[in-house]
C-alpha cells in the first residue's frame, strides 16, 4: 500500500492543493510540527505505540460487517460495512486524535485545543485529553452547539470548556477560525488538535495518516471474509479524513473504485448544501491554511452551506482528495438530506446498526447503485460513525411523537 | 514617489509616522470617508484599507464583526478597489491594501495587481500570505512598483528574520506580540528588544502594530519605532461616538 505523497518539489502539495497558508507568527509552531510528525513517521516504533494505545484503549480493531439483510432487500451487491461507529466515543475521530495526543506529548504540549462540528472531534479530544493530562477547549459553532447538546455534555463532563462560536455562519468553519486565533495566541503551549485532513501542511498528511489505520484494517478484513476485493469503497467526506482513511487501504488496487459522498443538503446550488466537487458550486481558493475547492462566491468569500449532518457542513474538502478526483482516482457524488432519511430508517430496520448521519451519506449512496450491480460484487461502506448523537436531530426528522411527548415531559420535570 | 522613499521624507520631519486602518465599507463607506477625513486632521501618514473576508482568521472580534457585516452588506473586492481610488484623489495619505490571499487568488493575481496600481495603492499586507507562498504576487508587484509589507513576529527565529529582512520593502510591519489583533499589548523591554532584534534584520523603517492604543503606547514606541500602527482602537472610538470621539482619540493620542 503507498501512503500519501506530495508532489516532489513543493512539500504539502499534491498537484495544485494543499500547501500552508499561516500568519508569519505560526511559521516557528508549523515547522515544530511539521518536524516532529517527519520524525514520527519515520520510527516504526511510532506507528506500533500508537496501534497499541487504540488496542488497549479505544477498541480496534473494528469489525467488517457483512450487511446480509440489505443487501438481499437492495437485490444487487453484497455490502459489507467497516465498522468505526464501534470506537470509544463513537466515530474514527478518535484515531486521529489519539495520534495528536501522542504528538502533542512529544512536543511538550500542555494545552490542546480543538475544532468541532457534529462534536465527534471535540467528544474524541475531550476524552484524549482527560487521558493524557491535557487541558482542553473545543470550540464549536454556536448552531452545531444548539443541534449536538449531547455530545457538548459529555465534553464538558470530561473536563473540556466548550465554547459555542457566535461568529460568522457559526458552524465548522467558524470555529476552525477561533482555534486558529487560539493558537496565534497561545502556541507555545498549546497543541491545535485538527480533526479533519484539512487546513495547512502538515494537517491533511498527518490526519490522513492516522486514519490510514481504518483501510489497512479493513483490506485485511474483507479480503480475510470475502476471499477478495471489493469492488467499490465508499465513504461520506466533509473534510475527508474517514474518506482518507479507508480509501489508503486500497490506492493501489486499481480494480476498486473508490466513491466519495459528500453532502447534497438540499440539493444543487449555491448556498444549499455542502458538496465541493459533486455539485458544481465550488471553485477553487485559499481559505483556513490551505488551497482547495471552497463552496465560494467570485469575491472569495464563503457561501453559507447546509447539510442535515453537521460533521458534512464544511466549504472546503481535502486537498489529497481533490488531487485523487481530478486523476480520476475516485469518483464524488452527492446524497440530499432526504435521500440520507430514507437510507438511515433503512438501515436500522433491515440490519440493526444506527450509523452516524454523517455516515448515512454514505449508505444513501450505496442504496442508489447497490441494485444495478451483480449480485457477486461486493460493496465495503465506512460507517465512520454511529447515529445515537443525532437522536434529536433524527427525531425531528421523522417526527417521532412519543419522542416529542417525552421532550415536553422531560421540559415540565425541569420547571420550563 | 516610492513608499519607503516617502516615509523617509515624512521622518525628516516627524519623530513617529502613524498608520491607521480602516474596515472597507464598515459600518459604510460614507462613515469610511468620514473617519478618513478626520485621520488625514491628524496628518497620518498612511492607512491599510482592509478588504473584507468571510474568513479573517487573523483578527480579533472587533475587525471580525466589521469583515462580516461589510461582506453580508454586499461590499465587493471591485468596490473597494473603487473606494481606494477615490481615497487617493481625496486626501495625501498613502495607502494600503490589507486583506487576505482569498481575495488576491480569486480575483487573479494579475489583475490584482494591476487593479491596486490603479486605484493608486502603495502596496499591500496580506496577513496569511507566508513567503514560501508569496513567490508570484511579490514578482506580479515588483512589476508595477508596489510593495509587499512584510510581518516580523516575536516567535521568528534568526534565521526567519533574516530572510523575512532580504524579502521586505517599503517598511516592516513588526508584530508587538502573539495573538490576533485588537488586545491590549503591555508596552515593556520585551518589546523594546523585539524592535532592536528586528532592526538587525533590515534597514527599512520599521512600524509597530498589534495593541497600540493610547498616548503612554505612542510615548512608549517614539525613538524606537518609526512607524505606529493604530487599528481596533480607532475603530472602538468610532463605534462609541462617531467623528467627535475619533477626533478626540487622535487629539489625546497626539497631544
Amino acid at each position: 500500500m503507498s501512503l500519501v505523497k506530495s508532489a516532489e518539489d513543493r512539500e504539502g502539495y499534491y498537484g495544485e492543493y494543499g500547501g500552508c497558508f499561516l500568519p508569519e507568527i505560526l511559521t516557528s509552531t508549523i515547522e515544530e510540527l511539521r518536524h516532529c510528525f517527519d520524525e514520527c513517521k519515520n520510527d516504526p516504533t511510532f506507528w506500533a505505540e500508537f496501534i497499541a494505545l487504540l488496542q488497549n484503549y479505544s477498541g480496534r480493531p473494528t469489525p467488517v460487517t457483512y450487511l446480509e439483510n440489505l443487501s438481499k432487500h437492495l437485490g444487487g451487491a453484497q455490502i459489507y460495512a467497516k465498522r468505526e461507529d464501534l470506537n470509544h466515543t463513537g466515530s474514527h475521530k478518535i484515531n486521529n486524535v489519539m495520534g495528536q495526543g501522542l504528538l502533542a506529548k512529544r512536543l511538550g504540549k500542555k494545552r490542546v485545543i480543538a475544532e468541532t462540528g457534529a462534536g465527534q472531534h471535540g467528544f474524541a479530544t475531550a476524552t484524549m485529553a482527560a487521558r493524557f493530562g491535557f487541558d482542553c477547549k473545543i470550540y464549536m459553532g454556536a448552531v452545531d452547539v444548539a443541534r449536538q447538546r449531547p455530545n457538548v455534555f459529555w465534553m464538558e463532563n470530561l473536563g473540556a470548556e466548550v465554547i459555542a462560536v457566535q461568529d460568522g455562519q457559526r458552524t465548522l468553519k467558524d470555529a476552525i477560525n477561533e482555534c486558529l486565533r487560539d493558537w496565534v495566541t497561545n502556541m507555545a503551549d498549546t497543541h491545535y488538535v485538527l480533526g479533519t485532513a484539512c487546513g495547512p501542511h502538515p494537517f491533511p498528511e498527518m490526519v490522513s495518516y492516522f486514519q490510514s489505520v481504518i483501510g489497512r484494517e479493513a483490506r485485511e478484513q474483507i479480503v480475510d471474509q470475502v476471499g477478495r476485493l471489493p469492488d467499490k469503497v465508499y465513504a461520506c467526506v466533509g473534510g475527508g479524513s474517514n474518506a482518507m482513511g479507508i480509501f489508503q487501504g486500497f490506492l493501489d488496487d486499481k480494480d476498486v473504485e473508490l466513491v466519495g459522498c459528500e453532502a447534497g443538503g438540499y440539493g444543487p446550488g449555491p448556498g444549499r448544501h455542502a458538496s465541493r466537487l459533486a455539485y458544481k458550486d465550488a471553485s477553487v481558493g485559499v481559505a483556513q491554511g490551505f488551497k482547495t475547492y471552497f463552496l465560494q462566491n467570485d469575491d472569495g468569500n464563503m457561501l453559507e452551506t447546509h447539510s442535515i449532518a453537521a460533521g458534512l457542513d464544511y466549504i472546503g474538502v481535502n486537498p489529497i482528495l481533490v488531487n485523487m478526483w481530478e486523476n480520476e482516482q475516485v469518483r464524488f457524488e452527492a446524497a440530499t438530506d432526504d435521500m440520507v432519511r430514507e437510507a438511515l430508517q433503512l438501515v436500522m430496520r433491515t440490519e440493526g446498526v444506527i450509523p452516524a448521519l454523517e455516515s448515512t451519506h454514505a449508505f444513501a449512496q450505496v442504496i442508489l447503485e447497490a441494485p444495478l450491480l451483480g449480485k457477486d460484487e461486493v460493496i465495503l461502506i465506512n460507517q465512520s460513525g454511529r447515529g445515537d448523537k443525532d437522536i434529536f436531530t433524527v427525531a425531528d426528522a421523522i417526527d417521532d411523537k412519543h419522542w416529542k411527548e417525552f421532550i415536553k415531559q422531560k421540559a415540565v420535570e425541569y420547571g420550563a | 514617489m516610492a513608499l519607503e522613499q516617502y516615509l523617509r521624507e515624512r521622518l525628516k520631519h516627524k519623530d513617529m509616522l502613524l498608520m491607521t486602518h480602516v474596515v472597507c465599507g464598515y459600518p459604510s463607506f460614507e462613515e469610511n470617508l468620514k473617519a478618513l477625513e478626520v485621520m488625514a486632521e491628524f496628518d497620518v501618514d498612511l492607512v491599510e484599507l482592509q478588504f473584507p473576508f468571510s474568513e479573517p482568521s487573523a483578527d480579533g472580534p472587533l475587525f471580525v464583526k466589521a469583515n462580516q457585516a461589510a461582506v453580508s452588506s454586499g461590499v465587493h473586492t471591485r468596490d473597494c478597489f473603487q473606494f481606494m481610488k477615490k481615497v487617493a484623489e481625496l486626501f495625501p495619505f498613502k495607502l494600503l491594501m490589507m486583506g487576505y490571499y482569498n481575495t488576491a487568488f480569486k480575483l487573479g493575481e494579475a489583475e490584482f495587481m494591476q487593479s491596486l496600481q490603479a486605484a493608486g495603492g502603495s502596496g499591500y499586507i496580506i496577513p496569511d500570505l507566508p513567503l514560501e507562498e508569496a513567490g508570484e504576487m511579490h514578482r506580479l508587484s515588483a512589476e508595477v512598483d508596489l510593495d509587499p509589507i512584510i510581518l516580523m513576529t516575536p516567535t521568528n527565529t534568526d534565521a526567519r528574520l533574516k530572510t523575512l529582512g532580504e524579502a521586505a520593502k517599503g517598511f516592516v510591519y513588526a508584530v508587538a506580540r502573539k495573538g490576533v489583533t485588537g488586545s491590549k499589548t503591555q508596552m515593556d523591554a520585551e518589546v523594546t528588544s523585539f524592535i532592536e532584534h528586528c532592526r538587525q534584520y533590515t534597514d527599512l523603517p520599521i512600524g509597530v502594530g498589534f495593541g497600540i492604543s493610547d498616548k503612554t503606547d505612542m510615548d512608549f514606541l517614539r525613538g524606537k519605532a518609526d512607524i505606529a500602527i493604530i487599528g481596533t482602537a480607532a475603530l472602538k472610538k468610532w463605534e462609541e461616538g462617531g467623528e467627535d470621539a475619533l477626533r478626540g482619540f487622535f487629539s489625546e493620542l497626539l497631544g
